[in-house]
């Protein structure tokens, strides 16, 4: 099954935006792991920006970057978010909360922990009313929000947009749920080519295959420790601009493949 | 437009009970699972809507992992209405790696974090023995059915509030329509937990008399719980008289607010539309419309607004919340299984604890339940972050 990639945003420890990652995911650059730098977002209105979480900073973000080049309209643009924990601030406050003597919640953290907090702020901020569904699916969030999106392009002939993040959890419960730094990636998909397309990605479900793991020590690092960074060996492959096969972790049992052809749109 | 899926078996637990025929005479007669809360879980006084039996039956064994509230609830719908035997024939038919779970769920099993925060040790550990990735973490119901029913092909959560298990419906018939499926386990699971008690009294919008959906003098919601799954596959020699059809999904954003619906229910008229579209259908096609009529003042307004502005007031409707309260995550599929029951055993649910209609609000509202054929039911899911979805179900023939 195909889909075509339209527009790339990236935002990860040591990684700022797609542009300035490309020559440390090509290998052309040392990968140097810094703090996520997390652009401020003019999508949200100030006071909103201010009540904004984590997660919905890194998915408007990334977002909005992978619609820069991609030549199309947010707004009529369907989403699939993707996150294997939600906003884990916001979570820890609640907990905290609910286990002390006052059990007095702020409605703004309760409506800010459900999963699909980000989608909601996506869909104010942009205008968009377009379908948007909000996923996870443990360790393997992004190929599961990957394999959503690509199906919804095929199937209902639109373009998506997939946007994947994850951010820690505070102790205590990072303890029980070790999350290695805050990391979100988006990428516009579509049935159609155009001649803006960056690539075309043959992927199907694959039970034989193992994960494809980074060349470089700290971004494999980097990889096994965020959940939504198991993505980084396609961007990889779509940084070398060269054609290759690339296996991404889903399930224990099944993996999703994808064979990458870049494009021309890629070089301009 | 969608190709139609037939739902192959459907189970549910609410505080209604456990399987469909509690379902259906509790529908039939009125009667309402709402009860005063005893739970320590809040400071103040409401009405929910729990299921009995789930404290006193853990999961053990190879699954003991998964032992959660949420987890056992689940597990206690998939036990339910020989659901378990219709996945394993599915599974014999089609392989387990062309089974997709697609689950939705809200609270997914928070209600263990809460006890284990509670819990915490001198230097504010965690209790060792909590097992996050298979209570806490969203995906762990989805992985429970997986392992449950012995399948291997793609699965995930749907996570959108209380539009989780109404999307899920969605998802399953694009994988199938794409050739990854051929059949597909929907539903879900939702718990009473504090997060969701103490978080919509932080909203202001928690009755404490059982819920009074599109009352004049309505005053908010009452929480519940529940579970429910579906087999979906595409139809053939298998169905029968009884086969209710899945024929058509529209999802929408509201692009509004974040815990406000739209006022005039922008975003939900959008998804009843896109749903009829799906299904080939017309207004004037749908017989019955469970709405998703939580009882809050906006809500049920803006509602009112959308439906009222497709049907006019020619299509009688209702709303569940009065019966087995709102279950969140799980009122999606809660929903989907009172549709697919009006239209197997010929009834329009009423709506028990609403006494006097609003008249501010204009659509054909049903307080009363009554016997009538039903052909084509439309359900409706909103949820936080405005997400919305609306389905269609059909009797086969």
């Amino acid at each position: 099954m195909r889909v075509y990639l339209e527009g790339i945003g990236l935002c990860g420890p040591g990684l700022d935006g797609w542009a300035a990652s490309l020559p440390i995911l090509a290998g052309a650059q040392d990968y140097i792991e810094g703090p996520t730098r997390v652009p401020v977002s003019t999508l949200l209105p100030p006071n909103e920006r201010r009540r904004a979480v984590q997660t919905v900073k890194i998915a408007l973000a990334v977002g909005a970057e992978s619609f820069a080049g991609a030549g199309r309209d947010p707004a009529q643009t369907a989403s699939v978010f993707a996150s294997s924990g939600g906003d884990g601030e916001t979570i820890d406050e609640i907990m905290k909360v609910l286990a002390s003597a006052n059990r007095e919640l702020s409605p703004t953290r309760f409506h800010n922990s459900v999963h699909n907090a980000s989608s909601g702020y996506w869909g104010i901020a942009n205008g968009a009313q377009a379908p948007s569904s909000s996923l996870c699916c443990h360790d393997g969030s992004f190929a599961a929000g990957f394999l959503e999106a690509a199906v919804q392009a095929l199937t209902e002939q639109r373009t998506v947009v997939l946007i994947a993040y994850d951010v820690c959890y505070p102790a205590p419960l990072s303890l029980a749920r070790p999350i290695g730094g805050a990391f979100g990636v988006a990428l516009v998909l579509s049935p159609e080519y155009l001649d803006s397309a960056l690539a075309c990605l043959e992927w199907r479900l694959d039970p034989e295959s193992a994960a494809s793991v980074m060349a470089a020590p700290g971004l494999e690092a980097l990889r096994k420790k965020i959940p939504a960074a198991r993505c980084l060996p396609l961007l990889a492959v779509l940084a070398k601009a060269a054609a290759a096969e690339v296996t991404l972790e889903y399930l224990d049992d099944l993996a999703l493949t994808l064979e990458v052809t870049p494009l021309t749109g890629g070089a301009a | 437009m969608m190709k139609p899926l037939a739902i192959r078996n459907f189970s549910l637990v609410t505080s209604l009970g456990a399987g469909r025929a509690a379902s259906i005479a509790a529908l039939r007669a009125g009667t309402s699972g709402l009860a005063p809360c005893t739970s320590d879980l809040l400071p103040f006084f409401t009405h929910t809507g729990e299921v009995p039996g789930l404290e006193d039956n853990p999961i053990t064994g190879a699954l003991a992992g998964f032992d959660c509230r949420n987890n056992r609830l689940a597990l206690m719908a998939l036990e339910q209405d020989g659901f378990l035997d219709s996945v394993a024939a599915a599974r014999a038919r089609y392989g387990a790696a062309r089974i997709g779970v697609f689950a939705g769920t809200s609270t997914s099993g928070l209600r263990q974090t809460e006890q284990a925060y509670r819990n915490r040790d001198a230097a504010g550990a965690l209790p060792k023995n909590f097992d996050y990735d298979r209570t806490h973490n969203t995906y762990s119901v989805a992985r429970l059915v997986r392992s449950v029913c012995g399948l291997s092909g793609p699965a995930f959560v749907v996570s959108t509030a209380c539009a989780a298990t109404a999307k899920v419906y969605a998802s399953a018939a694009r994988f199938i329509a794409a050739g990854i499926c051929d059949a597909a386990i929907v539903g879900g699971a939702d718990t009473l937990c504090a997060t969701t008690l103490n978080g919509f009294f932080a909203l202001g919008v928690m009755a404490e008399e059982p819920c009074r959906p599109y009352d004049a003098n309505r005053r908010g919601i009452s929480i519940g719980e529940a579970a429910g799954f579906f087999l979906l596959e595409r139809p053939g020699p298998r169905d029968g008289e009884e086969t209710v059809f899945f024929s058509g999904a529209g999802e929408s954003a509201d692009a509004y607010h974040m815990s406000s619906p739209h006022p005039e229910g922008e975003g939900a008229k959008l998804a009843m539309e896109r749903a009829l579209a799906a299904a080939g259908l017309e207004p004037g096609e749908i017989d019955y419309i469970n709405l998703h009529g939580t009882a809050t003042k906006m809500g049920d307004s803006a509602e009112d607004h959308a439906v009222f502005s497709l049907f006019g007031d020619a299509t009688p409707c209702s709303s569940s919340k009065g019966f087995a309260g709102h279950t969140l995550g799980a009122s999606g599929a809660v929903e989907a299984a009172f549709c697919a029951l009006a239209i197997q055993h010929g009834f329009v649910p009423g709506s028990p604890h609403t006494r006097e209609l609003d008249s501010t609000l204009r659509s054909q509202y049903v307080i009363q339940g009554r016997p009538a054929r039903i052909d084509v039911a439309m359900s409706n899911s909103f949820g936080f972050g405005g997400s919305n979805c609306s389905l269609l179900f059909r009797r086969a023939a």
